[in-house]
């Protein structure tokens, strides 16, 4: 123990030059392998994000899906997409604590003290927010399938797919972070988190939109979720796509640049006091 | 500016709203010394921290850390300094010897280069064993080592170590000052903050006492000793041109001064023949000093009636008229 502070070389006193820390691809890696990481041992976030696809799936098709009519399509292959994005912004709302837990401990300093860019550190919960989501949804899918749901895409509709719950995926996690960055302790952001996961719910993706009160149909046509969802619908299911995807487009790219631009000024003001 | 000062700070001031947390600080700090910025709760060493790390900005004043300037040059002051904060900045769910890889990747070692050192610091850290399990199983003492290492993954010429051993109990602070000790001895610059008076006297080659934002007392724990322990005058001013021609007076040689009670403070031997003649100097027509006591002074004592976080005056003498 003794002798730690002579394993500090002592070549360099009097210099000027100092020691460069990682590039900044580099320390994206290293905060990405960090998150991952974070992600694979925090249990409490970990369970119920590789549960929930399995019990929201069993439970929308069995309890409640005899009791919902949705015309031609039987019910699982009319849920199963709307509980893909259920999932997703769930698994995505972790990065708000993540956030929150980095930006509120002692850690953030350290990494400020040793030029680490915030950016950085923001790459690394994102990344591991999409791989923890590509895990989630396949297993989702894999329900799905088992329980009878049949899409009729080809490999280009898939590729579509692949690339809308991406962009899905990308945004919530974006504006988790963003929400991250502005509450006070990691249970709070929890919370505020745990509120994204309730915007689906109000969309077309569990009962169609014409069978809610006249007052909440504007809303639940209009919301993000439902064109991301009838445009998952259509590339599943060989449906229209067109309206849908551009509505998507523009509404997760705006979600996404807002949320983006909020998170690096929230992170340049909660470190510049 | 010098080049052989480490850390160089003029007339440094920070406000937070209308709070006045570092009042116009001045430090000078020579390579390869410990430092010791001593003071209680609240009294702005961690916003000095903040600022001279490049953490925080300064409200006003300059500061040098390692020749470089803390705002314009911040990122070449961040190539030379490490930072050990007050909490310890690991990673709960990682191991031991995750965090201190993942410190020295980010302070751009190899992958490689970064696993010899985390092994090298965590035998000296005594947390070979521990190195493989989580950090959240450590206990305060272990944390801290740990903190420590994941300073010294590569080298720095300026360190600041935060109030180091708040919390923590005596063995694993004594083990704490013995690698602090051994830092300085290596040829780092230490720059330490601490609330307690016996571990500035025991590391220090210099220390600084703040309070309020405001350096109170400063030399070396020696100077500081013979200035303040022993006895103390204090003087008793009828009106405050008196108090304040006194004060010019008498400058580094106060203690510390009251204007409410327009009272002075001077450190004295307690002898009859230099309390006569300080009292003849300050007051050769001898009308000013209204009245004045002594009083013994220990050296606890004197950082807190410093500081201001103390009874005010020991009871243990009478006041005498002159």
């Amino acid at each position: 123990m003794s002798d730690l502070a002579l394993s500090v070389s002592s070549a360099f006193t009097g210099t000027n030059t100092g020691f460069p820390s990682a590039s900044g691809f580099k320390q994206a890696r290293i905060m990405s392998a960090r998150s991952l990481r974070w992600t694979l041992r925090n249990l409490d976030g970990l369970v119920p994000s590789l549960t929930m696809p399995v019990a929201l799936m069993l439970i929308f098709t069995y309890l409640f899906g005899g009791a919902i009519r949705t015309g031609a399509t039987n019910y699982v292959t009319y849920v199963a997409p709307g509980i893909l994005l259920l999932c997703a912004s769930y698994g995505s709302s972790f990065t708000a604590v993540a956030v929150c837990q980095d930006m509120t401990g002692g850690i953030i300093d350290r990494f400020r003290s040793m030029d680490v860019h915030g950016t950085a550190l923001l790459t690394g919960h994102v990344l591991a927010s999409v791989a923890r989501n590509a895990v989630s949804t396949i297993l989702a899918f894999l329900v799905a399938f088992a329980i009878g749901f049949r899409p009729s895409a080809g490999p280009l509709e898939w590729l579509g797919v692949i690339g809308v719950m991406l962009l899905f995926v990308l945004t919530v996690t974006w504006l988790a972070a963003a929400i991250g960055m502005f509450t006070k302790s990691p249970e709070s952001a929890g919370a505020v988190g745990f509120i994204l996961m309730f915007v689906p719910y109000a969309s077309s993706a569990f009962v169609p939109i014409d069978t809610m009160p006249r007052w909440l149909r504007g809303f639940a046509n209009n919301q993000p979720v439902t064109s991301v969802l009838e445009s998952l619908r259509g590339l599943l299911l060989s449906g229209p796509v067109a309206p849908h995807i551009w509505a998507a487009l523009a509404w997760c790219g705006g979600i996404l640049i807002v949320s983006v631009s909020i998170s690096g000024l929230a992170f340049r003001i909660r470190t510049a006091q | 500016m010098s080049n052989d000062l480490a850390v160089e700070v003029i007339g440094l001031e920070k406000s937070y709203g209308k709070v006045e947390v570092l009042a116009g600080i001045d430090l000078r700090i020579p390579r390869g010394t410990l430092f010791a910025l001593l003071g209680p709760n609240g009294a702005g060493k961690s916003t000095m921290v903040r600022i001279l790390a490049t953490l925080v900005s300064p409200g006003g004043g300059q500061a040098r850390v390692a020749g470089f300037d803390v705002v314009r040059e911040r990122h070449q002051v961040r190539r030379n300094i490490s930072l050990t904060g007050q909490y310890a900045a690991v990673d709960e769910l990682h191991t031991g010897a995750e965090n201190l890889s993942m410190m020295g990747q980010l302070s751009g070692l190899s992958r490689a280069q970064a696993r010899r050192r985390t092994t090298e610091l965590l035998a000296r850290s005594d947390l070979t064993e521990a190195g493989r399990r989580r950090v959240s199983t450590y206990s305060g003492g272990m944390r801290r080592r740990l903190d420590l290492a994941a300073s010294l993954v590569v080298p720095r010429s300026v360190m600041f170590l935060d109030e180091p051993t708040t919390g923590l109990d005596l063995p694993s602070r004594q083990t704490m000052w013995q690698v602090i000790k051994d830092l300085t001895a290596s040829g780092v610059t230490v720059f330490l903050t601490t609330q307690y008076l016996e571990e500035a006297d025991q590391l220090a080659d210099q220390i600084c006492v703040v309070n309020n934002g405001r350096i109170v007392a400063e030399g070396t724990p020696a100077e500081l000793k013979a200035g303040v322990s022993g006895q103390r005058l204090d003087l008793e001013f009828p009106d405050r041109m008196a108090f304040e021609r006194a004060t010019r007076l008498l400058g580094a040689r106060l203690i510390r001064s009251d204007l409410s009670s327009l009272t002075l403070k001077v450190a004295t031997d307690g002898g009859a023949a230099q309390i006569r003649a300080l009292l003849d100097e300050v007051d050769p027509q001898r009308r000013d000093v209204l009245r004045f006591s002594t009083h013994a002074a220990a050296l606890d004592d004197v950082f807190l009636a410093l500081t201001g976080h103390a009874p005010e005056l020991r009871p243990d003498t009478e006041p005498a008229n002159v």
